[in-house]
């Protein structure tokens, strides 16, 4: 019988790919470290963890594999780099992590300083967020392509560019300096919210971006407590993953307000409402913190039964006044239609310039919902045939239509 | 109205691709033509062999003059094109934006000229 061989080879397996996945930006992180080169140090890491699947089953599974998979990947490095220089050989040097569990006197998690080194200024805005997801989730260029529908190849040569530019420039795998810090810290948040943000097709590779984004934006909270608008960022991409469930029902979008709360994740809005605590704790509100106090308004019709439109209200007038977007300008226009009528909304909508809201297919979908709400079908008519022109997604499309089809009744 | 998109890049960008590479295109493409169909826009599409394989015909005092290569040499060649669907320019750029080769190349969008369509 080979059963028994066959499930601890599977057994195994299983167990790199778990250590590979929780430990693969860690590992990334160390082993870029000194050379500034994670195209050499994912190489590495992947050479490590194929000799661990092709010895583990025999040998057994260390008992530090982190610290094992370092030294096989390190060993390769040297080899690699031995190889480069044609030279006499360089000694190949004792490991000198403290792979121990973690402990007060360990430096900050490696993923950190390699959050920092992908949102670098020296790195392209386009490139950072697919460059993180890379370089600490070990998700492949055509992962990334596909959530996003890009050119993977396309993505590839811009991944490729960009460790060429941290290797060239030797750009430092450490934290900022205290004075250069927020607006660092700024662009790592950028980077992650992209992570969530930018996804756009349903699928399993978007699925699992979106949760390793709020994975990713909970380590950095957990790492750097003291930072407000981090903490807010942790709370934001909670709440809105909380209610990945209940986003649509049979192939139509849900708006948030008639989501059925039953399909939210509460445990995560519990944890997100912690979070955002902690934050306002901290006394110093920002962009991030006051779109996840929007999204604990919303979150809080699990408990209440109703939304609190006055306090959206006054979030999002804060949300227009600190960071003028226009999402937070159409959402404040939403919002006032809600609590002081459509007329009220329909004049927040009609005071944005005409040139900027002309693709902006949330403009259209909230202006065709008012004027709807104001009694004027022929021009809601109008504006819900903008916003399903802008529209790209099936369900949000499905949705449009059918409020659109009820116009005529 | 029908609005055509030219899809220019430079080919020798991707003159090391392997089949496999390439199969990781299409499926990237086969899913932008996805939401082009699931949103009633789509009407036609095609992904063209490089321009060293054109055939350019021309008249010539009533000959015709068939040339192999393309008719101009560009460092940037028409690869292929989309043709959509939409009301108006607003969408068709919207969804020019999100076509995989806005990212690598440029995407000319064009007007029909047919009318009543």
């Amino acid at each position: 019988m080979q059963g028994g061989g066959l499930t601890s080879a599977l057994t195994t397996e299983a167990r790199v790919a778990q250590v590979a996945r929780a430990s693969y930006g860690r590992l990334i992180g160390i082993l870029a470290a000194r050379g500034s080169d994670i195209a050499t140090a994912e190489d590495a890491l992947s050479d490590a963890l194929h000799q661990a699947l092709t010895t583990w089953p025999e040998a057994g599974i260390p008992d530090r594999p982190e610290a094992w998979l370092i030294r096989v990947a390190r060993n390769r490095m040297t080899d690699a780099h031995r190889r480069a220089l044609k030279t006499h050989p360089i000694p190949i040097e004792e490991h000198d992590l403290a792979m121990e569990p973690s402990s007060p006197s360990l430096p900050a998690d490696p993923r950190l300083a390699l959050m920092f080194v992908c949102a670098h200024p020296a790195i392209g805005h386009s490139a950072r967020t697919p460059l993180m997801l890379q370089a600490v989730l070990g998700f492949t260029a055509a992962d990334i392509a596909r959530a996003y529908v890009a050119s993977p190849a396309a993505l590839s040569k811009t991944l490729t560019r960009a460790k060429a530019r941290i290797k060239a420039n030797n750009i430092a795998f450490a934290l900022p300096e205290p004075q250069d810090r927020p607006a660092r810290l700024g662009e790592v948040i950028e980077a992650i919210y992209g992570c969530y943000a930018l996804v756009w097709t349903q699928g399993p590779e978007a699925d699992s971006i979106q949760r390793e984004a709020v994975f990713l934006a909970d380590l950095l909270a957990t790492e750097m407590p003291d930072d407000p608008e981090v903490l807010g960022l942790s709370a934001l991409l909670a709440f809105l993953h909380s209610r990945r469930d209940a986003r649509q029902v049979a192939g139509h979008y849900v708006p948030l307000s008639e989501q059925d709360t039953a399909r939210w994740d509460h445990g995560l809005i519990h944890a997100a409402d912690a979070r955002l605590k902690q934050a306002f704790a901290l006394g110093a509100p920002g962009r991030f913190q006051i779109e996840a106090a929007i999204q604990a308004v919303h979150a809080a019709r699990a408990q209440t039964g109703q939304t609190d439109w006055q306090a959206l209200l006054a979030l999002y007038t804060g949300l227009v006044h600190l960071a003028p977007t226009l999402g937070a300008e159409v959402g404040r226009a939403m919002v006032a239609g809600q609590v002081h009528g459509a007329q009220a909304g329909l004049a927040a909508l009609d005071a944005l310039s005409p040139a900027h809201v002309a693709r902006f297919q949330p403009y259209w979908a909230t202006r065709a919902h008012l004027l709807s709400e104001a009694g004027q079908p022929a021009a809601a008519e109008e504006a819900y045939r903008s916003a399903i022109s802008l529209t790209h997604e099936a369900p949000a499309r499905a949705f449009l239509m059918a409020a659109r089809a009820r116009l005529q009744n | 109205m029908n609005y055509t998109f030219l899809l220019y890049s430079d080919p020798t960008k991707f003159a090391d691709m392997t089949a496999e590479d390439w199969a990781r295109e299409k499926e990237v493409y086969g899913a932008y033509i996805g939401a082009l169909q699931a949103a009633g826009v789509f009407v036609g599409t095609d992904w063209l062999q490089p321009t060293s394989t054109a055939t350019t015909v021309s008249m010539e005092n009533g000959t015709a003059r068939i040339q192999g290569g393309p008719f101009a040499e560009t460092v940037e060649t028409l690869g292929g094109y989309f043709i959509i669907d939409v009301p108006d320019l607003d969408a068709a750029i919207a969804w020019a934006e999100k076509c995989p080769a806005a990212q690598y190349g440029k995407v000319e969008i064009r007007a029909s000229a047919m009318g009543g369509a």
